[in-house]
């Protein structure tokens, strides 16, 4: 996946989240955006993962544009292409892990027996195998986490969103958290694009992008660690 | 997403909120039992009506005094009776009518042994029990002979025997109508019980002996009569009015003062009756059907403002808007379907208990029932559509972002 430049401004009520910002993300990359609250951080992130549309500009991905496709293909889209993993986690209240990670597979349309394969898989490969049954709200934050991350995973995405990952844990938990994103985006070459305002989260990145005002002021690498 | 996991899904949501869900469907659930327990009732009403008057015998017309037979009131009172003379000019003149019978009634204490029961005692002449076509279990009916020597004889009914004589046989023994002794000479065939009336809390003398000894005088409380085929019964009908209007000297164009009854009359009546009520009823359930579906928009759009975090987290993952949607509708349609069963069941419920308290035969609704249980899916269709459409239409970022 390789994608192109997005130009974004929103006129409404005169606030301008993001003003004419261009970026292009390669796949395989690992890339932090950083940035006060209010630079246009997270806003970037949902149009990169097609929660909403540009209000004027062009995102491409791997060439094509998005802002002609019907709200169904970018439901797909998101559905194949996109894992997200929020700060507050958005699990579904009352609903077991296993279901939860399920979740994407059930609108992918995958039967009920492979569903349940795959979310296992995922859960193993986040550390919660044997947690299956347990409901969300018997998580702990760490864990609602990792389930969150395995519900990013289980539909082989090519890209992991992930808005303040740790925003809503200890800082032991958080690392555990960034180290997770890190061995995902090394191990499975998931392209995986973090929102954060914590430098030691953003250290983990190869790529550090930092907004200010919903543009970009900096954007340099760091050799892999 | 296929529509069996939608319906998981939906009912997993509806257990969540047990309480609420019930009540939300209690509009559709009295809009169905409505229908369901008139149509039962109604039905069963029908099925009663028809058995009683089945019961009275065929062809059978009922001559009253005073009633004009327009109206279904009483017997006014100073209206003369009849007389045996009427029936022998009715027997004499009118030729579609065959088997003809005298009848007075009153309600008398019956005492026998050291029993003793407030009971319809009838004075009839023998052609009475042919016409109702009535027979007994045991002995014997009063015979012509019986009615021409005004025997100190009688027949009684089921209860009576019951009441009076415990088990025991009764026939031979003496019962005291009023301070006048007769003798059971015979035990009527179980009728049981119809328009609220126990038909087996009889006692039968012949006409004769009841007109001399308990009245006094040749006085016929009502005539019965049965034309000679189901096709002559409204000729039978014409002859007696006409023969009755002469002898009792009613002008032409005057309204008689006496009645010749149809029972059957009595049957359309009440299917008028019952149609008008079902028709009502059928209103009152379309209303309550409205209302109910009206309950379940609310609840849904209730629901879906309280879900929208949840409709947001499916959108990320890549719900479809039709996914979304079918969840939804689903959703209002189990509900109203659920209550559509439930009224179902509380219809019946109901319309069996009414049955049973008024003795009138129970009838399961056949066609009634999945006509219900249709409209009341329909309506959570109907009316489940557009919290649905809200939903599906939800911008997937803002609801996730909901508070």
């Amino acid at each position: 996946m390789c994608s192109v430049s997005k130009v974004y401004g929103e006129q409404l009520s005169a606030v301008q989240a993001l003003d004419h910002v261009g970026l292009d993300v390669a796949q395989g990359e690992f890339v932090a955006i950083t940035g006060p609250s209010g630079s246009g951080k997270s806003t970037m992130m949902s149009i990169i993962g097609l929660l909403e549309l540009p209000s004027d500009g062009e995102y491409r991905i791997e060439g094509v544009p998005v802002q002609d496709l019907s709200r169904d293909v970018l439901a797909a889209l998101r559905n194949a292409r996109f894992g997200f993993v929020f700060q507050t986690f958005n699990l579904l209240p009352r609903t077991s892990a296993l279901e939860n990670v399920e979740l994407p597979l059930v609108y992918a349309g995958i039967g009920a027996r492979e569903r349940a394969r795959r979310a296992r898989a995922a859960l193993a490969a986040v550390g919660l195998a044997g947690r299956e049954d347990a409901r969300s709200n018997q998580l702990s934050g760490g864990e609602q986490q990792r389930v969150a991350i395995a519900r990013a995973l289980v539909n082989d995405p090519e890209v992991i969103l992930a808005d303040e990952p740790t925003g809503n844990l200890d800082s032991k938990m958080g690392k555990e958290i960034m180290q997770l994103l890190a061995r995902l985006n090394r191990e499975r070459s998931i392209t995986i694009l973090i929102v954060t305002h914590d430098p030691n989260c953003a250290a983990y990145a190869e790529r550090q992008v930092v907004f200010r005002d919903g543009r970009i002021i900096a954007d340099s690498r760091t050799a892999s660690p | 997403m296929t529509l069996l996991s939608s319906a998981r899904l939906a009912w997993a949501a509806l257990r969540r909120n047990t309480m609420r869900s019930l009540l939300t469907t209690l509009g559709i659930v009295i809009g169905v039992a409505a229908v369901v327990m008139m149509q039962s009732m109604g039905r069963g009403a029908t099925a009663y009506v028809g058995e009683a008057i089945s019961g009275l015998g065929s062809n059978m017309l009922f001559v009253v005094p005073g009633a004009s037979s327009r109206t279904f009131g009483a017997t006014a009172l100073g209206v003369p009776l009849f007389t045996t003379g009427d029936l022998d000019a009715i027997h004499r003149l009118a030729r579609d009518v065959g088997a003809l019978a005298a009848a007075n009634a009153r309600v008398l204490r019956a005492v026998a042994g050291g029993n003793n029961r407030a009971t319809n005692v009838a004075g009839v002449t023998p052609g009475y029990f042919d016409i109702r076509q009535w027979g007994v279990a045991r002995g014997r009916l009063p015979s012509l002979e019986d009615e021409r020597q005004a025997a100190p004889v009688c027949v009684i009914g089921h209860t009576v025997s019951d009441e009076l004589f415990a088990g025991q046989d009764p026939i031979g023994h003496e019962i005291r109508v009023h301070d006048v002794p007769c003798r059971v000479i015979g035990v009527l065939e179980e009728k049981g019980a119809a328009f609220g009336a126990d038909r087996d809390d009889v006692l039968f003398m012949p006409y004769a002996t009841f007109s001399r000894r308990l009245v006094g005088g040749d006085r016929v409380g009502y005539i019965l009569a049965a034309a000679i085929a189901p096709d002559r019964i409204d000729a039978a009908r014409e002859e007696i009015a006409a023969i009755l209007r002469q002898r009792r000297h009613v002008p032409p164009g005057e309204v008689e003062d006496f009645a010749v009854r149809d029972p059957r009359e009595i049957e359309a009546l009440l299917d008028t009756v019952t149609g008008i009520l079902t028709a009502l009823l059928a209103g009152v359930a379309g209303i309550s059907l409205v209302v109910g579906g009206i309950g379940i928009m609310n609840i849904m759009l209730v629901s879906v403002t309280e879900r929208t975090r949840e409709i947001g987290i499916r959108l990320a993952v890549g719900a479809r808007g039709g996914d979304i949607l079918a969840q939804f509708l689903v959703e209002a349609t189990i509900l109203s379907a659920l209550g559509g069963l439930i009224g179902i069941g509380v219809g019946l419920a109901g319309a069996f208990g009414v049955a049973r308290v008024i003795h009138v035969p129970y009838i399961v609704p056949g066609v009634a029932m999945p006509v219900a249980f249709g409209v009341s899916v329909l309506v959570g269709i109907g009316f489940g559509v557009f919290p649905a459409r809200k939903a599906s239409q939800l911008n997937p970022l803002a609801a996730l972002r909901f508070e």
